[in-house]
């Protein structure tokens, strides 16, 4: 943007100075309210983020410093009952049934999603990208709530009938949710592996290797950041997912005991009890500490993110 | 993927922000909007309502009561706004009583909601709401007494056939922990035992489906949502009809309240004494699935004494 002039220059060389001092002018006008604009839609991010932050902390931390709750307590017990008396705070199963449910979503999804990048970019680029990746980001517009009423009217029921247990369990919310990130991780995974060189590919075709041994070998390799970072994008979606889950999963709360067992997440917990409980109370209190749980997971996804994009970039 | 990521925490932004507004003051975001239609037809015609925006919150079990009421007195009194919005009976208790609401709809009594400065509140009891067992249609049992569904539910009794029924197990399916339904239902069903842990939802509707679908399933649910796909059980051999609660000859039953900071004024005023007119009772209140306040011949407080009227 600084052009400057030295001072003493042709005439010729000056008029061209000149003019492009001219239309600096308006470009600088421009650039302002450009800049003016993107700093308030900027700063007005900061703000809301900071404010949520602020809320949710402001309201989860008083079930330690209001309610007494001890914070060990709070995370290792595994009793919960906070309208009994006396009243207990354990959210340990919560915690773990969205830890379970999220790794099992993303043990599904990860091999599905990355096989499906690599046959759209590598395989079959042609029909990849002209049918099966429009088809997989479909997967996206729909509702969580038809996944759950789907999970609830086909496949709880045939979870029933193939394994004569209950149905309602770990893997029937593991199963909803890997459907529900699977497009998350295949179209990540497909921008990753189309970004690799294709000098890569080429040098190792070059040297005598297969097809197969360069997708492995070369590709996947290069392209590895860019597939964790597809997993943990999917996984922080899964982490957050409440409706779908809480159709199919059963809510209840006792430690995960297997994969046909009913199980109860953080979000679950939440959403089922929010609108019954009083404002301020320490019930209320106990399920604005969960949604900050939640939100420091979101933080520490983010922060993972971060450090593989870093990685990536290092390459 | 910067982008991605970049767009990730901003979507999240906006949408943390939509639900903080959707939570923070449900009741009073629609009033502006209401703002020039009231004026208009307050200046172009001499009603007698005073045009004030009257918002109804809570209770989702009274919410379609309260929807069709506010429906057919809108139709009554041109230029009254009553909204009426959802959100559990918790929700309705805490915002009328922060004033943010003028009526809060609840399934139970303010004073049993720990929290809730009760004293503070006028309560109005628009109907009474009948609770019974509802098992899967494959369970033949139909009968149970109170001492054999404490046992169902504490979990001491685990197969259908400990009660007379088939060779079946017992799947639990539960309210959560904080559920107006579920506590009317412990204290006059099961005396007030804790409930073993079971299969939890909210929302009726799921409860009712899971029940049909579940073999050897049983739940509760209110009388306005029975239908073919679930069986209600006899407690002690009284069946759950209108006739039997009317008298608490069947125990299982709670008022529906809207309650008021203060005595009601104005449009909600109006709108109360209009719930409680023959019009609504017999029409509206039957039809949804509730019994008309004005039928019960006994009356209950908020300990669960029972007096005759």
């Amino acid at each position: 943007m600084s052009h400057r002039t030295e001072g003493v220059n042709t005439e010729r060389q000056s008029m061209i100075a000149q003019k492009m001092l001219t239309t600096n002018k308006r470009q600088k006008t421009e650039n302002i309210t450009g800049k003016t604009i993107a700093m308030i839609c900027a700063g007005l991010l900061v703000i809301v983020v900071l404010s949520i932050t602020y809320f949710i902390a402001s309201k989860g931390l008083s079930t330690f410093f209001v309610d007494g709750v001890s914070f060990k307590e709070f995370l290792t017990h595994d009793k919960w009952d906070p309208e009994g008396e006396p009243s207990a705070y354990g959210v340990l199963p919560f915690i773990l049934g969205s830890f379970f449910v999220t790794a099992l979503a993303a043990l599904i999804a990860a091999p599905l999603g990355i096989g499906a990048a690599i046959f759209m970019t590598e395989i079959f680029p042609g029909f990849g990208k002209k049918v099966l990746k429009p088809v997989i980001e479909l997967l996206v517009g729909i509702p969580s709530v038809v996944y759950g009423y789907v999970g609830l009217t086909l496949l709880v029921p045939f979870i029933r009938e193939q394994f004569d247990v209950l149905g309602f369990s770990l893997l029937a919310g593991g199963l909803v949710l890997a459907l529900m990130i699977l497009p998350t991780i295949t179209s990540v995974a497909a921008d990753a592996i189309e970004a690799v060189p294709q000098d890569l590919r080429n040098a190792s075709l070059a040297l005598g290797a297969t097809r197969w041994q360069t997708i492995w070998n070369v590709v996947l390799h290069s392209a590895l950041p860019g597939c964790l970072t597809a997993i943990v994008l999917g996984m922080s979606r899964a982490f957050g997912e409440a409706l779908a889950v809480q159709m199919v999963i059963g809510n209840t709360t006792k430690l995960p005991g297997g994969l046909f067992e009913p199980i109860s997440t953080l979000t679950s917990g939440i959403t089922l009890n929010m609108g019954n409980t009083i404002q301020g109370t320490p019930y209320n209190n106990a399920l604005w500490s969960m949604a900050l749980l939640l939100l420091a997971m979101s933080f520490i996804f983010i922060v993972i993110l971060r450090l593989l994009g870093r990685k990536r970039l290092a390459k | 993927m910067k982008k991605l990521s970049k767009m990730f925490i901003a979507l999240t932004c906006v949408g943390a922000l939509l639900a903080g507004c959707g939570s923070g003051n449900t009741a009073q975001t629609p009033a502006p909007a209401q703002q020039p239609a009231q004026e208009q037809s307050n200046s172009g015609s001499t009603t007698k309502t005073s045009g004030e925006p009257v918002t109804a919150v809570g209770s989702t079990a009274l919410q379609p009561l309260v929807e069709q009421a506010a429906k057919d007195f809108m139709a009554k009194n041109a230029g009254a706004q009553i909204q009426v919005q959802g959100g559990g009976s918790g929700t309705g208790l805490s915002q009328v009583a922060s004033g943010a609401a003028t009526i809060g709809n609840s399934d139970i009594f303010a004073e049993e909601k720990k929290g809730i400065p009760a004293n503070e509140l006028v309560d109005h009891k628009v109907a009474v709401v009948g609770m019974a067992a509802a098992v899967s249609p494959q369970v033949k049992v139909d009968n149970l007494t109170k001492q054999q569904l404490i046992d169902i539910f504490t979990g001491k009794i685990t197969n259908w056939k400990e009660v007379g029924g088939e060779d079946m197990k017992i799947t639990l399916v539960n309210r959560p922990k904080s559920s107006g339904t579920r506590a009317t239902f412990s204290k006059f069903a099961l005396d007030g035992k804790e409930e073993a842990e079971g299969i939890t939802e909210d929302s009726s509707g799921t409860v009712r489906k899971i029940i049909a679908e579940t073999p050897g399933a049983i739940g509760y649910l209110a009388l306005s949502y029975f239908n073919d796909s679930v069986k209600a059980l006899k407690l002690d051999g009284v069946e759950a009809n209108a006739e039997n609660i009317t008298t608490n000859k069947y125990p299982v039953w709670a008022y529906e309240h809207m309650y008021t900071k203060g005595e009601a004024t104005g449009d909600a005023k109006a709108f109360l004494d209009f719930i409680l007119t023959d019009e609504v009772q017999k029409k509206t209140v039957t039809e949804l699935g509730f019994l008309p306040i004005t039928d019960m011949k006994v009356e209950r407080d908020a300990e669960g004494k029972v007096t005759q009227k």
